[in-house]
């Protein structure tokens, strides 16, 4: 029996020529990523066991985003804990204001991402960059402290689902319906434990934003990974990123998978997730007319370029409905630059957005629009879970940047079709 | 000791939310667990005290500080029929004990008083009389446990410095 793109991956960072889902195996790693709210707590794990010694300065990633620019004292306490931290071991990829973004737009483009590779992030959407065919799976702090100062993680090597994908997407539906519709159909633990395996005709039709966005919420299904092949479209995204050499992995024919789904790209919906789990799914249509306060359109989901031009395609020469606050987060400084470049961020303001400095903000209730009682959003992020973004009355429905867009200018959910 | 009991995909946003992890010390944290899912959990809980629960216990956000704060309640341990995977390992790194028993946490009733044996895998109802068997943890998980988690393991075999 051959072996799927995770396997193959696991497989060569444990040093074996073979694996078996169940296995356990100590990784090599060639990165190990944490944020402002996980990092400190793995400080202080390395400091208490005495560790003196990172394994390679220039294979960490520190990224200040999630409470930035600090919200409040503490959090400026944590971010200068990692200051400090990345200042007494020189490392190299340490990402504070002014040049941070959400890390899992930001390390991509900063070429940390390559095909074949294994990392684990403190970060439960590390997954992302499977996207690129590469492994890379949300961890713990602990788990970070370790690989910080080791290079080496352990992992159960995980039996797969394949997904195979057909056809091509239709206008206002984009890689956020392809993983929704995914979660939707197979559950939040749908994939526990498992990887997520992408393939198909369908694959090549889709943009690398699309891909980035669909391999970013594989966590939602409970999946350890999910992982494309590369194509023409990787390659061309990965050249002036990446200058190291990298070797992309396919499955082999006979690779074994536990079930197969199959996606028919074209029959796909804009489709939404009510509250108050990621699968919890219907198709836009469904949920129109549904109230909303606020719309947030950004995020390691949906803060890329790709997502900012959809929005924009919507809210172009329109208004955001009166009593509905839109906010707008570029993903990293490149994407915002871009942004303006094309124009995107006037029509933002003009259909009056409020538009932000890249942060993590919102998604997870920490600052840059916070929800009140009983209120609900309409948002490009990932998790609409209780109290995920303000009270435990307040509701969150997941969306696509169009249908989020549509629903700013509307003032309830709306499908972009219809506006 | 007696049992809480909740129902599934029980994440780690309710487990200790987000607008907390500002505040990462072990008090805090304690503090307010569980505070948007059972707003009485943080000053009712008794060191020894078992948390019970459906599937995908743990799902979400890759916090370590969910287990820390569960952890710093006196939580003895968690018992649900799976685990997210990310809390799954984190609860093993910090050496927090988890069981995983599918009829245990169907049957198990909030109140309940229940006694766990991890070195066995033996949960025992005393309220009920039953008696259930976890999964037991594989080899190398277990040699993590018994280092008292993953650093110090490291550490014991000169692999970290």
């Amino acid at each position: 029996m051959g072996m799927t793109m995770t396997q193959k991956i696991l497989a060569r960072h444990a040093g074996l020529d073979w694996v078996v889902p169940g296995q356990l195996v100590e990784g090599k790693l060639d990165l190990v990523l944490g944020n402002d709210i996980t990092t400190p707590v793995a400080i202080a794990e390395f400091n208490k066991a005495g560790l003196t010694q990172v394994f390679d300065r220039e294979k960490i990633a520190l990224v200040l985003d999630h409470y930035t620019p600090c919200k409040d004292i503490k959090a400026a306490q944590l971010c200068a804990a990692v200051r400090e931290f990345a200042k007494k071991f020189s490392i190299t990829h340490f990402y504070d204001v002014g040049c941070m973004g959400v890390e899992h737009a930001l390390l991509p483009e900063q070429g940390l991402t390559a095909p074949g590779e294994c990392m684990i992030g403190a970060d439960s959407h590390t997954c992302t960059y499977g996207a690129v065919n590469m492994f890379s799976t949300g961890v713990g702090s602990t788990d970070m402290a370790a690989g910080m100062a080791t290079g080496l993680a352990w992992f159960r090597i995980p039996a797969a689902i394949k997904v195979t994908l057909k056809g091509k997407l239709q206008p206002y539906v984009s890689g956020k319906d392809v993983i929704l519709h995914l979660i939707g159909t197979i559950g939040v633990d749908g994939a526990l434990y498992k990887s997520l395996e992408f393939a198909g005709q369908g694959v090549s039709a889709l943009s690398m934003d699309d891909r980035f966005t669909i391999a970013n919420m594989a966590i939602e299904a409970g999946a350890k990974n999910g992982i494309f092949p590369v194509d023409d479209k990787t390659r061309s995204y990965l050249e002036g990123r990446v200058s190291r050499a990298w070797e992309a992995v396919e499955p082999d024919p006979d690779a074994e998978y536990e079930r197969e789904v199959v996606i028919d790209l074209d029959r796909l919906e804009p489709t939404v997730a009510l509250p108050h789990l990621p699968s919890n799914t219907r198709a836009v249509g469904q949920a129109a007319g549904v109230h909303i306060d606020q719309v947030v359109i950004g995020s390691c989901t949906n803060g890329r370029l790709d997502d900012l031009r959809q929005a924009a395609a919507v809210l172009k020469d329109r208004k955001v409905a009166s009593g509905v606050r839109c906010i707008v987060i570029p993903a990293t400084q490149q994407i915002t630059l871009k942004a303006m470049e094309e124009g995107l961020i006037q029509t933002f303001i003009e259909a009056g957005c409020a538009v932000s400095t890249p942060t993590c903000g919102p998604c997870l209730g920490g600052h840059m629009g916070v929800l009140s009682d009983g209120e609900r959003a309409i948002s490009t992020t990932n998790r609409n879970f209780v109290g995920r973004m303000g009270p435990v009355s307040s509701e969150i429905i997941l969306a696509n940047p169009a249908v989020a867009a549509a629903s700013a200018v509307a003032g309830c959910v709306a499908d972009p079709r219809k506006l | 000791m007696k049992v809480y009991k909740y129902g599934s995909n029980v994440d780690t946003d309710v487990i200790i939310p987000a607008r907390y992890l500002n505040a990462p010390d072990e008090k805090s944290l304690a503090s307010h667990c569980m505070e948007d899912i059972d707003a009485d959990f943080a000053g009712t809980v008794e060191p020894g005290d078992i948390v019970v629960a459906g599937a995908n216990f743990g799902c979400g956000s890759s916090r370590e500080h969910a287990p820390l704060a569960l952890k710093a309640c006196g939580v003895k341990c968690v018992i649900a029929p799976s685990f997210a995977r990310i809390f799954y390992r984190n609860a093993i790194n910090i050496g927090f004990p988890i069981m995983e028993c599918a009829q245990a946490a169907e049957e198990i009733q909030a109140g309940d008083k229940v006694s766990v044996d991890f070195a066995t895998g033996v949960i025992a109802d005393e309220t009920s009389g039953k008696t259930y068997q976890a999964a037991p943890f594989p080899a190398f998980v277990s040699g993590i446990i018994d280092s008292g988690g993953l650093l110090k393991s490291l550490k014991a075999r000169g692999a970290a410095k």
